[in-house]
C-alpha cells in the first residue's frame, strides 16, 4: 500500500512540495493530494506592478491543477480543520481525508479587520492595499485618478508576505508620478512600525540614500492603532498622527484559518510553530510545512518556499523510511528589489548572513545590493522562471537551497559590526 | 563588539545597547537596562511581557511584533505602550536582552 501525501494549499510552497515529492519519491511509494478551495494560482510577486498599469490582472492567474506533474491528485476543497491525532484533514464538504503525512502550506492571510477602521467606508476609495488581486486593481484606479496630495505607504505590522514591496511600491510610485509629470505636487512617505526603512546595518549603509534621493519621507516605529478613513489620517498606539489623502497600506497578516481551528497545529496567529532547519512541525512529526503558514523568522517569500521545498521532500522521504531527518534549511531567501526608472536590485542573505554588496550566485554573476538594469531584467525574467522552473520542482541551475557564500563581500558585514 | 557593564557583569552589547548574546542576560540587567530608558522598577506585568519575549526568542530566533506580543502575552497593545512607552517591541527587546526587531534588509 503507497502511504499518502496530503498537502494543505496549492499556491507556491505547496505546489513545489508536491512537485519535488512526486519527482523524487519512487513510482508507487506513496499517493500525493493537494487540497485547495479552487483553481486559481496567482503569481504573487506581480501584484506590486499592477497599481501602475505593468501587469494585467488576467495575465497572472493560472490553472493550480495545471501546475501539478502527474500524478499528483488536487481535491478542490476547502479546508474545515485537521485532527492531528487521527490523523485526519476534514474538508467544508463533510468528508475527511486521512493522511501518512501531512505538509501544512496553507500560507498568510490578509487581516484588515483586525486594525479599526482599516475597513470602514474609505476603504477601496482612499485607503488601498495591494497585497491581492482586488485590492491591487482597485488601486490602479485610484492612482490613476491621483495627480496631488499626500500618498501613504504603510505597514500595520510584521510580519508581512514579501517585507520589500512596500518599499518596492514607493519607489515605483516616485518613478511612476515622475513619469506623469505631477511628482512634484505629490507628497510620498513610507509608515513603518520598525526604527528604519532599513534595519539591517550593510544595507541601511548602502541604501540610506535612496529614499531621500527619491524625496521619500520615512515615519519609523509607528504602530497603526487606527485608520481614520474619512478623516485621512493614521494613528499610532502613542497618538502620533500621519494625514494622507491616499493611503496604500499593508495589512496584518495571520496563518490560514484552518490553522487555527485545528487544534494543537497553530500558535495564536495562525502560523504552524516549526523547527527551522528540518521544517518538521513542532505538533507531530508527521506533519512538515513549507512557506509562509510556518512560524519561522525566515522572510515570508516565495524564494524561501522555493529553497525549502528541496529540504521539505528530502525529510518526508527520510520520514517515509523511518531515518533520521538530515536535511537542513538556512533561511535562505533571495528577493529583486524593484527601484523604478527600469533598475532593481538584488538581495541574498540567510539566517546567518545579512545582505551584503557582492555579485550572485558567483563572482561574475548579477549585483548583490546595487541598483542596476541588469537586476531589473532580472526580476521580469523571474516570472517565467517561476512558472516553468521554480513551481514544476526544479533547482535553478547554479543557484543552490544553501545560501552561496561565493561573490559576496563578507567583510562589508564584519565592517559594520566591529564598528 | 563594544563590551559594557550592567549590575556588576560583563555584557557585549551593540551600538544602540542591546545584547548581543541572550545568555549574558540576568534579573539585575534587565532592571538596569530598564532604569536607563525610564523604567524605575520593573512590575510583575513588565515581567510577563519580559519572559514571553525571551520565550519567543528561545523559540523563533527572533522576537515577537507589537501586535503577535500582545496576543501571545494577553497584554493588550493599550498596556503594552503603558509599560514600555518608548515602543514595546524594541523597548521590551532590550530589557529581555534580545536583539531588536528587524526587517529582512
Amino acid at each position: 500500500m503507497p502511504d499518502r501525501i496530503v498537502i494543505l494549499g496549492g499556491g507556491t510552497g505547496g505546489t513545489i512540495a508536491a512537485n519535488r515529492l512526486r519527482r523524487s519519491l519512487p513510482e508507487g511509494r506513496a499517493d500525493i493530494v493537494v487540497v485547495d478551495r479552487d483553481d486559481a494560482h496567482i503569481y504573487q510577486p506581480g501584484l506590486l506592478f499592477v497599481p501602475f498599469g505593468m501587469a494585467a490582472p488576467s495575465r497572472l492567474v493560472r490553472s493550480r491543477a495545471r501546475q501539478l506533474l502527474r500524478g499528483v491528485e488536487l481535491v478542490r476543497h476547502a479546508v474545515d480543520a485537521v485532527d492531528l491525532g487521527a490523523g485526519t484533514v476534514a474538508l467544508d464538504d463533510g468528508s475527511t481525508l486521512g493522511y501518512d503525512v501531512l505538509v501544512v502550506a496553507t500560507g498568510a492571510t490578509l487581516l484588515p479587520d483586525e486594525t479599526e477602521g482599516l475597513t470602514g467606508p474609505a476603504w477601496r476609495r482612499t485607503v488601498h492595499t495591494f497585497y491581492d488581486m482586488e485590492g491591487a486593481a482597485a488601486l490602479a484606479g485610484a492612482l490613476a485618478r491621483f495627480d496631488a496630495g499626500h500618498l501613504v505607504v504603510a505597514v500595520m505590522d510584521m510580519p508581512i508576505k514579501c517585507p520589500v514591496a512596500p518599499l518596492e511600491f514607493s519607489f515605483l510610485a516616485d518613478w511612476w508620478l515622475q513619469r506623469r509629470q505631477v511628482r512634484d505636487r505629490v507628497r510620498l512617505t513610507f509608515v513603518t512600525p520598525l526604527d528604519g526603512a532599513f534595519t539591517k546595518a550593510v544595507c541601511n549603509r548602502e541604501l540610506a540614500g535612496l529614499l531621500a534621493d527619491k524625496g521619500v519621507e520615512v515615519v519609523t516605529e509607528f504602530n497603526t492603532g487606527t485608520v481614520d478613513g474619512e478623516g485621512g489620517r493614521l494613528v499610532s498606539y502613542d497618538g502620533r498622527e500621519v494625514a494622507f489623502d491616499l493611503a496604500v497600506v499593508v495589512p496584518l497578516h495571520g496563518g490560514a484559518s484552518c490553522v487555527a481551528r485545528s487544534p494543537g497545529l497553530g500558535d495564536p496567529l495562525g502560523f504552524v510553530p516549526t523547527d527551522p532547519a528540518t521544517l518538521q512541525s513542532k505538533a507531530h512529526p508527521n506533519v512538515f510545512v513549507i512557506g509562509d503558514a510556518a512560524d519561522l523568522a525566515a522572510s515570508k517569500a516565495g524564494s524561501v518556499a522555493h529553497f525549502e521545498g528541496e529540504i521539505v521532500a528530502h525529510n518526508i522521504a527520510r520520514f517515509l523510511a523511518g531515518e533520521p531527518l538530515d536535511a537542513r534549511f538556512d533561511g535562505h531567501a533571495n528577493c529583486f528589489i524593484e527601484s523604478g526608472f527600469g533598475k532593481a536590485l538584488l538581495i541574498d542573505f540567510n539566517d546567518e548572513v545579512e545582505p551584503v554588496p557582492g555579485r550572485f550566485p558567483g563572482p561574475v554573476g548579477l549585483p548583490l545590493l546595487r541598483e542596476s538594469r541588469l537586476d531589473h531584467v532580472g526580476k521580469l525574467a523571474f516570472e517565467q522562471i517561476y512558472w516553468h522552473v521554480l513551481l514544476p520542482g526544479r533547482s535553478i541551475p547554479g543557484v543552490p537551497s544553501r545560501m552561496p557564500l561565493a561573490g559576496k563581500r563578507l567583510a562589508a558585514a564584519a565592517q559594520t559590526a566591529g564598528s | 563588539m563594544p563590551m559594557t557593564t550592567l549590575a556588576g557583569t560583563d555584557v557585549d552589547v551593540d551600538a544602540e545597547g542591546f545584547l548581543t548574546d541572550a545568555s549574558q542576560w540576568n534579573e539585575d540587567v534587565a532592571a538596569e537596562i530598564a532604569r536607563a530608558e525610564g523604567i524605575e522598577e520593573l512590575t510583575d506585568r513588565h515581567w510577563l511581557v519580559v519572559q514571553v519575549m525571551r520565550r519567543e526568542f528561545a523559540e523563533k530566533g527572533t522576537g515577537p511584533a507589537v501586535r503577535a506580543l500582545g496576543k501571545i502575552s494577553g497584554v493588550g497593545i493599550a498596556e503594552l505602550y503603558h509599560l514600555f512607552p518608548k515602543g514595546p517591541a524594541k523597548m521590551a527587546a532590550k530589557i529581555a536582552g534580545i536583539p531588536k526587531p528587524r526587517g529582512c534588509i
